[in-house]
Parts: C-alpha cells; structure tokens; sequence
C-alpha cells in the first residue's frame, strides 16, 4: 500500500478534471472527537432534525441498520439484520482481510486531489454489506455530519452486495444548523456482484458555503442490477461529482436518477458515467433539474462497447427564477449493433399548465409549485417504499426554497 | 346567473368577440352553434378568465358579482368550471392529484373514478398519452370533482367512440341536473324547478343534442351573436342550410 500513499502524494495538488478549484488548505483537518452514541434517542435534537433532513430515521423502524460519522468520528455502526454488516472503514482495515480486495480497487488515488486527500487523511466512512443470498429488503442507513466550522471531512465508503443479495442504502449528508463553510470530500466504491441489487439513494443537505467533491466508481456483474439516486436540493456552495460505472457481466444493468434544485450561489455541476461492457447490459441516466438562481451543470456519458448494449440519458431543465441550466449529454457507440439514445431539454414551466391548474381553483403560486412537484417526481422502480417516501418527502421540502 | 352584457375581447390586435350578449339563468343550459374560427372557444375561455382573451369592453357579471377583471383561480372558486377540449399534458402531475386538486380535497376520488369508468387512469400523469376520449372522460371527472355551478364544455363529444357517448352525455347531465336516474318519484318539472346549475355547450356536430336536452340556441357568427333558438331546430337548420344560412335564418 506503500505505492498508492506515493501516488497520492505525487497528486495532493492534482486539479480536477471538471468544477472549480477548491483550496484544501483553506480548511481545517482537525476536529475533536465525538463521543459513542449508543441510543439515537439520545442524539441531541437539533442534530437529530438535520440529520432527518438527509433522511435519517432515528426510530430506526424502517431501516436495516445505521451508520453515523460526526466530524471525524464514527459515532454509532450497527446491523439489525443478519446478513448485513455494517463497520467504520478505519476498524475493518484493522480487523478484516477482505477489506483489502476492495479498498483503492475501483478508485484511483490520484484522480485528483480530492481522493488523494481522502487516502493520506482519512476520517473514516463505512462498509456496508449483504451477504451472498441474503434479500435486506429494508434500506440501512448512514449518516456523515459536519459539525466543525471550517472542517474538511474525508470520507471512504464501500458498498457490496454479494451474489444473489439485495441491498439498499440511503447515505445522507448533512450539516450542523451553525455550519457555514466546509468541505466534504468522499470516495465511494461499489461492488454489485452476480446477479444481485443494491439501491443507493444520496441525500444531501448541507450549508451555503459548503463545498462538495464525491468521487464514486461502481461495477456490476452478470445479472447485477445497481440503481443509484443523487438528490440535492438544498442551498449549497458547489458540488461536482461524475461517479463512473462499469457493467462487467452479461445483462448487468445500471440507472441513475438525480434531482436537483440549484438555489442562488450554488453550483452544481452533476453527471453519471456508465460503461456497457458486456453482452445485454442496459444503461439508464435521468435527470431533473431546477435552477432557481443557481448554476447546474447537468452531464451524462454513456459507452457502449459491445453489440447489443442499451442505453439512454435524460437531462430535463427548468429555469425558475433566472440562474443558468446546461444539459451536456455524450454517447459514444463503439462497436456495430449497440443502442444509444438521448433527450434534453431546457425550459420554462409552461404558462398554459399553470392557467389550466388555475381553473381547478390553484393559485398562480399553488399551481406552479404543484408543477414543480410533478417535474420532480420521477417513478423510480425497484425502490423500497421507506426510501421512495424519503424521495417525496425531499420533494416536498424543497417546495419552500422553489417558490 | 350568467349575464354577459356587450362583451369586446381581443388576442393581440384582432378582435375576436364583438358586443357579445348572454343570460343563462340558474338551472339553465345552451348550447353555442357556430363554425369554426366563429369565437365560440373564445367566449368560453374569456368567461373562464383567461388573460390572454383581452376585454376591451362590456363586462361579465356572474352570481351578481362583477367579475370582469377576476383572475382564473378566483373564478373558479366562485363556481365556474370548464371541460378542455385539449388541455395541457403535466408530466409528473397524477390523474388522481388532479382529481384531488379540483374537489379541494374534500371528495372521494375512487368512487367518482368508478363512476367515469376511469379507475384506471388515476396513477398516470394527467392527459400524457391520453386519447380524445380519454381526456374528455378525463375533463368531465375533474368537474364533477369540482361541481361548479355554471359548467363550460369545449366540444364534449369530439374524439370520443360510440360506446363512450351515451357515458359523457349522461354525466354531462348528471352534472347540470338534467335528469336525475335515482329520484323517480320527483316529476320532470320538479326536477327543472329545483334545478340550479347552469352550462354552456360547444357542439360541432350535435351529436350531443341527443342525450342533453338544453334549454336554448344561439349560433356564434364572425364574434357575435347571430341567433337564437330552440336548439334542435337551430340544429336543423344548420345541417340543412349551413352556418351562413342559417345565421341569417335565426336572426
């Protein structure tokens, strides 16, 4: 491993491919650390509410378990379910064997200065897995919180759903109500094996100032099926992320659905990246955007390598309240016979949907947040309902910042 | 009541409705004749409110209130209904939420769905994919959800199949109280006098002439008025002589 730590550190001030430039040393890397939570009850309320906010059930009632970073500092990791395992990254690179087949597998080091920061000053993240056969119908849940001021938290995920396994996971990312100003920058790596499912919903919920650089890469195996769901609605500085996916065995499929709302000063710059590999694999990529003032970069790149690969990108944009929306779909067919196909489509909402709702007794305001509503609702299939309830519910929040 | 009294109205700089005059009474239903580009759709869209038909002058009172310059949502909730005859598609919005929206929450929407053999439509998005008859079906749930007291039906029977004629004329009338199935006991005249919905019905071909029975004519000709009548003989007259005709005829 002495390599990869030589190799991040060649990166540290390696650029990113696409997004602004963030001054690491702007940030502080030190934080104190947060005491064991054994009981979520006892998280105190306002936390709880933010974390909430990102989807976290503190009840627990419809999760299969949850994970819980503050800061630095893994604060609470359980199971309630056999089969599934959950366990701070930091322990299982001292405890497990296995851990090391799937650290750094997926992701290179030195991408950029993002994940070479997160390999030389790792905080911690989680593991979460399904053991091979094992249907975890409900969702587990994490929760990364950012409590310092000023921090930058560097976080380390890997997801495995083992053969034959299903597995959901809602991540939520949150901040402390005083935070301001931060930096979260995080490495997911996801292992969907033969013939299993694995859902990942993001939920993030961060702070004006807050800047944010995810850095995720998946693979598939035959019969796989990873459905992966990115949802930002709250104000936020930047985020730029492209997590990459790679559908390696025969009928592996991927679909990635985002919904974005960009409020004045944030920048998002969003996209997903899959490669159709093998025989029958299919690729789907949908986004809903709404900029109500802010920038949104919408991106979508799908490669089809062999014959008879499938896929389809959707970018749909609305302008609001000015801001600027910008679709960028690619499609590269590399071989005779794959399918490939897009729409995007930047626009208003229109004045003839708003008068037709009117005349069902809405108001002008009523209706157009019904319209923004619908705009953002987009059947995802294959979600538990706890985590299609979270979906709605981040919806519906987001109506406040819209209108 | 309805009085629209001398009634001007504009779309950019032409005019579309010239001193237009109209009373239904409480209880009352016409039917509006008139070919196409006559301003039927304009007159019903102006009364519904809609900012871009331009009142240039005249007024519209309904239920003793000015409302002339009330917004669409105002007018709606004051009991003025339409049926589109192509309403926008929402992606997104479902057919059940519509329903919601229209009853203010306070009705039950899988009963009505029943009852407009429209169940299964209530999870798709409103009007995506649907056929002609599908969104009138549609149109005249969301109204009955809405139960307003002067209806407006944009060709109600366009695009719709024989099988679902006789299912939109008697909802049409369920929904002005035109007949009544279930009260055998009370007397047609009964029905009439404690009748107190109003309608006005757009029809092209008059096929919906033979489930509703409506009260009066009047054909529509180049903006205004150009007669009326009992609308059957209207009716008549135009399959024999034609608008020009019988514009002339009814006048």
């Amino acid at each position: 491993m002495r390599g990869l730590d030589d190799m991040a550190y060649k990166a540290k001030d390696k650029k990113a491919a696409i997004g602004p430039d963030i001054d690491l040393d702007s940030y502080s890397l030190k934080s104190a650390t947060h005491a064991d939570v054994k009981n979520l009850g006892t998280i105190p309320e306002e936390d709880r509410e933010r974390m909430t906010l990102a989807g976290l059930d503190a009840s627990e009632k419809e999760r299969a378990g949850t994970y819980i970073q503050r800061d630095a500092t893994a604060v609470h990791s359980g199971s309630n379910i056999d089969g599934l395992e959950i366990i701070p990254i930091r322990k299982a690179l001292k405890e497990i064997d296995w851990i090391r087949d799937y650290y750094w597998k997926l992701a290179s080091v030195d991408t950029d200065k993002y994940t070479a920061r997160v390999r030389l000053d790792l905080q911690d993240g989680y593991v979460i897995r399904a053991l091979p056969g094992k249907k975890v119908t409900l969702p587990a849940q994490a929760c990364l919180y950012l409590e310092k001021e000023g921090f930058n938290q560097n976080v380390h995920n890997i997801i495995i759903a083992e053969e034959e396994s299903e597995l959901h996971v809602i991540s939520g990312c949150a901040s402390a109500s005083h935070v301001t100003r931060g930096l979260h920058a995080g490495v997911s790596e996801f292992y969907v094996k033969k013939d299993a499912k694995l859902s990942f919903t993001m939920i993030h919920h961060w702070a004006e100032d807050v800047v944010v650089r995810p850095r995720s890469v998946g693979i598939v195996e035959k019969g796989g099926l990873f459905l992966s769901n990115y949802i930002s609605m709250k104000p936020v500085k930047s985020v730029q992320t492209y997590p990459t996916t790679y559908l390696v065995g025969k009928g592996a499929v991927a679909r990635s659905y985002s919904l974005l709302v960009g409020s004045p000063g944030s920048e998002l710059d969003v996209g997903g990246r899959i490669y159709l590999q093998a025989k029958d694999t299919r690729a789907e990529i949908v986004s809903r955007a709404i900029t109500n003032g802010g920038n949104i970069i919408s991106r979508g790149d799908i490669i089809g390598e062999v014959p008879g690969a499938k896929g389809h990108l959707e970018c749909h944009g609305l302008i609001l309240n000015g801001g600027i929306m910008q679709a960028i779909p690619e499609l590269k067919g590399m071989v005779d016979g794959v399918e490939l196909s897009h729409e995007a489509a930047v626009g208003k909402i229109a004045q003839e949907e708003i008068l037709y709702l009117m005349s069902r007794g809405l108001t002008e305001e009523e209706a157009t947040a019904t319209i923004v509503r619908g705009f953002l609702s987009v059947d995802i299939p294959g979600l538990p309902a706890p985590l299609k309830a979270e979906i709605d519910r981040a919806v519906e929040l987001s109506q406040k910042d819209v209108m | 009541m309805l009085i629209i009294e001398d009634l001007q109205v504009k779309i950019g700089n032409k005019k579309v409705l010239k001193h237009v005059n109209l009373e239904i009474q409480p209880g009352e239903t016409q039917i509006l004749f008139g070919p196409n580009g006559s301003g039927k759709t304009s007159l019903l869209m102006t009364i519904m409110g809609y900012p871009q038909y331009k009142i240039t002058g005249g007024r519209i009172l309904f239920k003793g209130e000015d409302i002339t310059h009330m917004t669409i949502d105002e007018r709606a909730r004051l009991g003025v209904g339409m049926s589109y005859q192509r309403p926008p598609s929402i992606q997104g919005l479902k057919t059940r939420r519509m329903v919601q929206v229209c009853g203010n929450g306070h009705i039950d929407v899988d009963t009505l769905a029943e009852k407009m053999n429209f169940t299964e439509f209530l999870e798709r998005d409103i009007n995506v994919g649907f056929s002609g008859g599908e969104i009138k079906r549609s149109e005249l749930l969301q109204l009955m959800a809405q139960d307003a007291e002067l209806s407006l039906f944009d060709e109600p029977e366009s695009g719709v199949d024989l099988e679902n004629i006789s299912l939109i004329g008697n909802t049409i009338n369920t929904l002005l109280q035109r007949v009544n199935g279930t009260q055998y006991d009370k007397t047609t005249k009964r029905i009439a006098r404690e009748r107190t919905k109003m309608g006005l019905i757009i029809t092209h071909t008059g096929l919906i002439l033979d489930y509703v029975t409506a009260d009066k004519g009047l054909v529509l000709y180049n903006g205004t008025v150009a007669g009326r009548g009992n609308p059957v003989e209207i009716f008549k007259q135009i399959k024999k002589a034609g608008y020009k005709e019988c514009a002339r005829c009814a006048a």
